[in-house]
């Protein structure tokens, strides 16, 4: 019992991150279509950033709270502006172009910022400084810490805001109002390119600031640590059903939960002969499973029938 | 094939039967390079089948170079013996199959994993199937990454070799030969090989563009309501599309054994697949000099860029090695190229019809 309990919270940990990053990509892909395969990096940037951030300000006497907030912010305006820039230099141009084309762009943004990381950060695991209570907190036998009581908080609190965002709010109206047909938003006095744009700050805030906490939880911090965790954040929003905010979040609490089950029980179920090192299946064999039955996602109501 | 066109099929055939021979003389390293952009073409003509002709995106196509591959790895060398009493009975020599029979065999093996994997797909579109078929490259990695307990498979992370040389009808290919006093080493050898491979492949993919299939698969690619209201039977034909692109994938995961004598999982990583796309996409989807100019230019333009970059990295203090410089030139590459030629380098000159018929009514 003990162990499900425990592995309940790990995967509510996992799935609030998964959740954060998969927002990032369902709003991109439910305004523009495109699947922003750079979004993963933007993660391991803010990460990066908020690591230097720590490093420098940790023996400066200021209160661990405050270094971790100010590198939070950090991480969200820098990451903000690399994404605004990435939409406007490789994305934008291409609005009209065959659908592959920004594709290609969008791998070659993610290679291109994970060799900039490596030139700027060298290309070793940095270990990222201890600066919150780290006691565990027993909850029923399992026990959880400081950290990921954070981590649950701030997801909650940022998934709220942005629900309220997109469903009360001008700016909001305005999204969903693009996504819908941007032709017709534009008529309506929209300026489609300002709420893309908007749409990409916000994927990027939500992905600095679960990069900061990855990092925090993990206690690391590298070049290459964006990639697995978009990758598991798009197939959460796919999984939920691309273009589908409470999908994305869905999918990607459920996909934190299957994975930590799966890693906790995969050993005792098949006594010992596949070890939690098959982890990183579980997400695209829920992933195939649910598509081959609902091809448009959990939640998604969209017949998938683009080409 | 009109007559004009046929002095430029000569110098073509003669320019790249002698290309090596040239290569080698500056050091065999130019001729490996050659043979790996070989390689990576005949990997992208066979994805071009899947994405190119039938539209349909295949982010996992790097799990059938693995499969062709890891059989080519398993039946010719010295693992499964080792490993398993049972087989080292059967094969007091150790098991080493001949390629000849071992390619039609991963043909096979790769050409069926695409059909079973292609059928659960056959109701996504797009995207959808994109990140499913990016889901199955990567099951299958983490599946070599861990074959290893309790039974060894794969052999893991390690990898397997060392894998035996390629021999056909007793000439190996792994060896130094002189003919007419001419030294040809491995490199040259598995050149003519890669060579005919892809000469092969060109003309089934032209073929098969001009056949009733290519076709039916271009019509789906453009419209697949449409293609099923004029009776095109579109599941049939994407399993033949995914099962025609993964037998080119396994032929040259053979190849690539073989050549390289070793394999780890490692090989067959997402960034592989994510390469191949972009070399059809770069080239000019669905077109095949498109995809075979995008497949050199990202094969071999890297390889031949870590010559310039000694000097680079003395300028900049180690900061920029080859390897990074090698990433930060593909990327801007892929990057740059889109955005000014969003349909490639070399396109098809009608793009989204079926082959080119010019009806002149008189």
């Amino acid at each position: 019992m003990e162990t499900f309990i425990q592995q309940i919270i790990n995967g509510l940990v996992l799935g609030s991150m998964y959740a954060l990053v998969a927002l990032g990509y369902t709003m991109v892909y439910g305004i523009i279509n495109l699947i922003n395969f750079a979004h993963g990096e933007v993660l391991m940037v803010g990460a990066l950033v908020s690591w230097t951030i720590v490093t420098a300000l940790s023996g400066s006497g200021l209160p661990g709270w405050l270094i971790m907030l100010i590198s939070l912010v950090a991480a969200i305006v820098i990451c903000s502006a690399l994404n605004f820039t990435i939409e406007k230099v490789a994305y934008r141009p291409l609005r009209s172009a065959p659908r592959l084309a920004p594709l290609i762009t969008a791998m070659g943004m993610s290679l291109l910022l994970q060799t900039l990381a490596m030139i700027i950060w060298k290309p070793t695991i940095k270990s990222y400084p201890i600066l919150l209570p780290t006691e565990p907190i027993n909850v029923f036998g399992a026990v959880i810490n400081t950290v990921q009581i954070l981590i649950l908080v701030i997801t909650a609190v940022t998934l709220a805001s942005l629900m309220y965002l997109v469903n009360y709010t001008k700016l909001g109206r305005a999204m969903r109002a693009t996504a819908e047909n941007p032709r017709v938003a534009g008529l309506m006095g929209v300026r489609p390119d300002m709420v893309i744009s908007a749409t990409f700050i916000i994927g990027a805030s939500l992905a600095a600031i679960a990069g900061v906490m990855w990092a925090a939880n993990y206690g690391s911090a590298s070049h290459t640590m964006g990639f697995l965790p978009g990758l598991k954040a798009f197939t959460a929003a796919v999984f939920g059903g691309i273009g589908n905010l409470a999908g994305a979040m869905v999918g990607g609490i459920a996909l934190g939960i299957i994975e930590a089950l799966g890693a906790g029980y995969i050993g005792a179920l098949t006594g010992g002969v596949l070890g939690s090192h098959y982890q990183d299946i579980f997400a695209f064999i829920v992933l195939i499973l649910v598509l081959t039955l609902r091809p448009s996602g959990l939640l998604g109501e969209r017949v998938a029938d683009r080409a | 094939m009109k007559d004009n066109k046929l002095p430029v099929f000569l110098a073509a055939a003669v320019a790249l039967l002698i290309l090596p021979l040239v290569a080698q003389l500056f050091g065999n390293a130019w001729v490996r390079i050659i043979d790996i952009a070989l390689l990576y073409v005949l990997l992208a003509l066979g994805l071009n089948i899947v994405v190119g002709y039938a539209g349909l995106l295949d982010l996992g196509y790097v799990a059938f170079y693995a499969v062709g591959a890891y059989i080519f790895g398993l039946l010719a060398s010295g693992h499964l013996t080792e490993t398993f009493p049972a087989i080292a009975a059967m094969f007091p020599n150790g098991l080493h199959l001949p390629i000849l029979l071992v390619i039609p065999l991963a043909a096979g093996v790769a050409g069926l994993a695409g059909v079973l994997l292609g059928a659960p797909t056959l109701r996504l579109r797009g995207d959808y199937l994109a990140i499913v078929t990016l889901g199955f490259g990567e099951i299958i990695r983490v599946f070599l990454n861990n074959l290893d307990h309790p039974v060894n498979i794969t052999n893991g992370p390690k990898g397997i070799g060392p894998i035996d040389s390629m021999h056909f009808f007793g000439f190996d290919l792994g060896q130094k030969h002189v003919l007419f006093g001419l030294e040809i080493p491995p490199v040259t050898n598995y050149y003519y090989v890669f060579l005919a491979l892809v000469v092969a492949s060109v003309v089934i993919c032209y073929r098969l563009e001009r056949s009733r299939i290519g076709r039916a698969w271009m019509a789906i690619r453009e419209d697949e309501i449409a293609a099923k209201a004029m009776g095109i039977n579109t599941r049939n034909m994407k399993l033949l599309a995914f099962g025609m692109g993964a037998t080119f994938g396994g032929v040259a995961g053979v190849m690539f054994a073989g050549y390289q004598s070793f394999i780890t999982p490692e090989a067959f990583s997402l960034q592989e697949s994510v390469m191949i796309v972009a070399m059809v996409v770069l080239g000019g989807i669905g077109h095949i000099p498109g995809v075979i100019v995008g497949a050199v230019m990202l094969a071999a333009l890297p390889e031949v860029l870590r010559y310039v970059a000694g000097p680079l990295q003395q300028m900049t203090d180690g900061r920029l090695d080859a390897s990074i410089l090698r990433q930060l030139l593909i990327a801007l590459a892929m990057i740059a190229i889109m955005l000014a030629r969003p349909r490639g380098l070399w396109p098809s000159p009608e793009h989204g019809k079926a082959a080119p018929t010019p009806v002149t009514v008189k």
